[in-house]
């Protein structure tokens, strides 16, 4: 078996791979970090205390009392210009002016303002003797799957996967068309088949090492867990893994550059970084983006993603988000293949 | 390239000569089948070239080294050739073909590491894996050191000897000479002359050049009608004759100059070269290194 072409063509690729440190560490080291630094920036501590002023003037230190009780609050007595500063840069979340009526400034746009809105308003409007007329009963649950690193783990397996199958596949195929080494190759008997399918079969190889890398740490640091079928994360990465070396291909099919191919990765993967809700959620763009965001191969990925490991989705119930990623795969694959430059 | 017509027998070594530019390299291209001529027929072991599963079966008993090609650094040499060894249906070993080109001790260093001789003969090594029947070999030696060329010329006998039939381009005439048993001289596209090394240097009329300059820097009249001088050359700093007697004609030399009043300042006599039919063709020198 080893003297196979495609056994010899593969284990080229992950040689020439695990031989270089750097990549070694942007594929499988930098997504690590990343998930570490971001996990500990964004972990759940709750919303904390909201800091809102009073405006000086009469009244103000009984309503800074009586607003401080609150141990959803924090408040503060300014005068009118430090309160319009720190109501501007964020320091406070709302001004409180005591008069008759009492005026609230904030800027609506915040979801910090808006709660503080309400907050203060609840506090005052009882301290006033509003008495409420149902009787309810906060029960709190901590929901698995709800904080940040639920939502970032598979978003930053998503991205390693395309990161890592447009660049691994892409320099490669390039280096080796800029060192003439394709066209010794096609000196050969060598299949041409046989080389593309060196690159998949060796990615298919090191997906393994990340997944298990990424969702490890992140099971081992944070907890995140997969509520889906293992089978089924394996199956989601499988396809992506595929459509993004297709992708690779694609993007390597022509160029005979390394700074010529750069510049076409770059142009492939920058948008899908920033749309297809890696680390926030998409949902946050315009409603007519939306359809747009949602055909890109990263974001479909996503999503499968995350239906496996927060929602525990089933394989079947996935069929739409792996068309598009197994559709873009294969038509890049194709027209990668007709249009490869050999030489 | 224009109007080349070539036969190469099996057996023979065959070699493309002539200056950077002359279309060596292309022609070499088009017989393997890398790039395509546009008009001509190509055939090769009596086969034509043809894309697919027959184009891969004359493929399999061809060894090919190309000018340029970079192996893949971060590969040790074993790996590399196994790499090579896995397209062929018949080849050599790793140790085999370590063996043929004196590399075994560099089985596991890494590509990185050689040097260019052995990088070179790891590519020669690479082309020798399928146990060819015809071996291609671009310019194999250019840039290497003295030591690596000679080892590299010894490879190449061996396998001529063995029975293998090669076709190499090389801008250095005494390698065509050493290894060739015909050579065709390539200028601008076009072949300028075919034939065995000793055939060419014969058809220049005589064997001999003796160079030679005098201090004044002047040409001495009546050089064309000195005792077995065939034909004279006007260089920058110097005047080849190209002579059949030495004996005769540099006697006649000296008492021409010494009847002009001059002195010599230099005088040297070589057995022709495939260079010196390279000049007398073009007017040229073959290189300037």
């Amino acid at each position: 078996m080893t003297e196979h072409p495609l056994y010899q063509l593969t284990v080229t690729r992950m040689r020439e791979f695990y031989r270089e440190p750097e990549a070694v560490f942007w594929v499988f080291g930098f997504p690590i970090v990343l998930a570490f630094a971001l996990g500990l920036a964004f972990r759940n501590s709750g919303p904390g205390e909201l800091n809102v002023g009073v405006a000086a003037g009469p009244g103000d230190s009984a309503l800074v009392a009586l607003l401080d009780a609150s141990p959803q609050l924090g408040a503060a007595i300014l005068d009118s210009a430090t309160a319009r500063l720190r109501l501007r840069t964020g320091r406070i979340a709302l001004l409180v002016v005591s008069g008759d009526p009492v005026v609230y400034r904030y800027d609506s746009t915040r979801t910090e303002s808006r709660l503080a809105r309400l907050e203060v308003d609840d506090v005052l409007q009882r301290a006033r003797g509003r008495t409420d007329p149902a009787l309810v009963r906060d029960e709190r649950i901590v929901e698995p799957g709800s904080r940040y690193i639920d939502f970032l783990i598979p978003g930053l397996l998503g991205m390693n996967l395309l990161g890592s199958g447009i660049w691994g596949v892409g320099f490669s195929v390039v280096q080796a068309r800029q060192k003439k080494l394709l066209k010794r190759f096609m000196a050969t008997p060598m299949r041409r088949s046989h080389y593309l399918l060196g690159f998949i079969l060796s990615r298919l190889v090191f997906l393994f090492v990340e997944v298990v890398a990424l969702v490890g740490f992140g099971y081992l640091m944070f907890g995140v867990g997969v509520r889906g079928s293992v089978l089924t994360l394996a199956a989601v990465t499988i396809f992506g893994a595929l459509a993004f070396a297709g992708m690779g291909l694609l993007v390597a099919s022509r160029a005979r550059t390394i700074e010529g191919v750069s510049g076409l990765m770059n142009l492939v993967m920058l948008p899908m970084w920033i749309l297809s809700g890696t680390f926030f959620s998409y949902a946050r763009f315009p409603d007519a983006m939306i359809p747009f965001v949602k055909a890109l191969p990263l974001t479909a990925l996503n999503d499968a993603l995350r239906g496996v490991m927060i929602d525990g989705v089933a394989l079947t119930s996935l069929g739409p988000a792996l068309a598009i990623v197994a559709g873009w795969g294969a038509v890049s694959f194709v027209v990668a293949l007709r249009i490869f430059r050999w030489r | 390239m224009a109007g080349l017509d070539l036969t190469v027998a099996a057996g023979e070594c065959f070699g493309l000569l002539g200056p950077n530019g002359a279309g060596k390299t292309t022609t070499i291209e088009i017989l393997e089948g890398l790039t395509p001529s546009d008009g001509g027929a190509v055939e090769l072991l009596g086969v034509p070239w043809r894309d697919g599963a027959a184009g891969r079966a004359l493929r399999e008993r061809l060894g090919i080294q190309l000018q340029e090609t970079q192996l893949a650094d971060k590969l040790t040499v074993a790996e590399t050739v196994a790499l090579f060894r896995s397209f062929y249906s018949r080849s050599h070993t790793v140790d085999e073909v370590l063996a043929l080109v004196e590399l075994e001790e560099k089985r596991g260093a890494r590509v990185s590491t050689l040097s260019g001789g052995q990088k070179q003969l790891l590519a020669v090594a690479c082309a020798l894996v399928s146990r060819p029947e015809l071996l291609f070999l671009d310019e194999p030696t250019t840039g290497l050191d003295p030591q690596s060329r000679r080892q590299l010329w010894e490879i190449i006998r061996r396998f001529k000897q063995a029975g293998g039939t090669v076709l190499l381009t090389t801008h250095y005439m005494e390698e065509a000479e050493r290894l060739c048993d015909r050579v065709a001289i390539m200028d601008h596209g076009r072949v300028i002359a075919l034939g065995s090394p000793d055939e060419l240097i014969a058809s220049l009329g005589a064997d001999q050049i003796v160079e030679f300059a005098v201090s004044d820097g002047t040409t001495p009249p009546g050089l064309e009608t000195l005792p077995g001088v065939k034909r004279v050359r006007p260089g920058t700093d110097r005047i080849a004759l190209t002579v059949a007697q030495v004996h005769r004609a540099v006697p006649a030399l000296l008492a021409l100059v010494e009847r002009q009043g001059a002195e010599l300042s230099l005088l040297t006599t070589h057995h022709a070269t495939l260079d010196d039919v390279f000049v007398a063709l073009t007017g040229r020198q073959l290189r300037n290194d």
